[in-house]
């Protein structure tokens, strides 16, 4: 069971009172793209054992949606932040990293 | 009121209730409303404490007086409710208050079933306990808090007006579904003492 806490109303909840929306930070490419960008974004998506990064939303609390980095194997949460955002907040990436050293996700690291 | 306000709203349950442990009961109709909008921004804040004549709630909160009363919905949402003889006013000073278009209200009474759990208040926490993935105790959820989460598998909204006494808000569309769970965590003998 993950046990969120949601950004946007602050009430910490476990996962049922969520819906994942598919992984974090993906570039919608759109029609200027070439083929192999939009083949990527439409259909390359990283499965980790480990660290990764989500999109979420409250769907049963505030309605917002916000991100999420946990780890896919132990379901721990490390943090969540705002919905807004090409990237995780730095002290959250300094939080994983020194509770996950030498983890890659993606261009993070 | 002219006939274009239609006929004279009916409860979704027609007032069902159940005497389990605690006591499961459809409230009577409230005017409610769904205030959108900056919080902070003056029109707002007037428009819902000039319905309610309580002050503004604080995240994760709701402030009330009887059947008056303003809840924290989300960072842009608030729900407002008065006594149900007070709708045909509320909504006059709505339209007069929320000019803004950034700002905005939708009338849900009628689109809303409210429930109240009441008796002894570690078994009403415990009832709606049963049913939310929420922290009930009364540490974590004192008089005055204000929770959206599920009643099973649907959107509700949990608050304590008072020490033994829980209501509850979700979709009209699903009053039964929720009564009928609600009558179930409160039947006698599935007393589990979960809060002493
Ligand atoms: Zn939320």
């Amino acid at each position: 069971m993950l046990l969120l806490e949601c950004p946007c109303c602050g009430q910490r909840g476990e996962e049922t009172e969520f819906h994942c929306g598919g992984e974090a930070h993906i570039t919608r490419e759109g029609p200027g793209a070439d083929d192999a960008a939009f083949e990527n974004y439409m259909f390359e998506r990283v499965n980790p054992k480990g660290v990764h990064f989500e999109r979420w939303r409250h769907v049963h609390g505030c309605g917002k949606w916000f991100h999420a980095a946990r780890d896919s194997a132990t379901l721990e949460v490390f943090g969540t932040y705002a919905a807004a955002t090409h990237r995780p907040p730095e002290e959250l990436l300094e939080t994983i990293r020194a509770k996950r050293p030498g983890f890659k996700w993606r261009e993070l690291a | 009121m002219s006939d274009l306000s239609g006929p004279t709203p009916v409860l979704a349950l027609g007032g069902a209730a159940f005497d389990g442990y605690v006591r499961v009961a459809e409230e009577p109709l409230r005017a409610m409303f769904t205030l959108r909008g900056d919080l902070s921004a003056k029109a707002l804040k007037n428009a819902a404490t000039g319905l309610a004549a309580v002050d503004m709630p604080g995240q994760g909160q709701v402030a009330l007086n009887g059947e008056h009363c303003i809840a924290w919905m989300s960072p842009d949402e608030l729900l407002v409710m008065t006594p149900w003889d007070e709708h045909a006013k509320a909504l006059g000073q709505l339209d007069a208050t929320l000019t803004d278009p950034a700002l905005n209200y939708t009338d849900v009474s009628q689109a809303r079933a409210l429930f109240s759990l009441s008796g002894p208040d570690g078994l009403v926490r415990e009832v709606a306990a049963k049913l939310a993935p929420v922290d009930l105790s009364p540490a974590a959820f004192p008089a005055g808090s204000f929770r959206r989460s599920r009643i099973g598998q649907v959107s509700a909204a949990i608050w304590m007006p008072a020490p033994g006494r829980i209501e509850v808000v979700c979709f009209r569309s699903v009053a039964d579904y929720v009564f009928t769970l609600l009558r179930d965590a409160a039947r006698p003998g599935s007393e589990v003492g979960l809060f002493g």
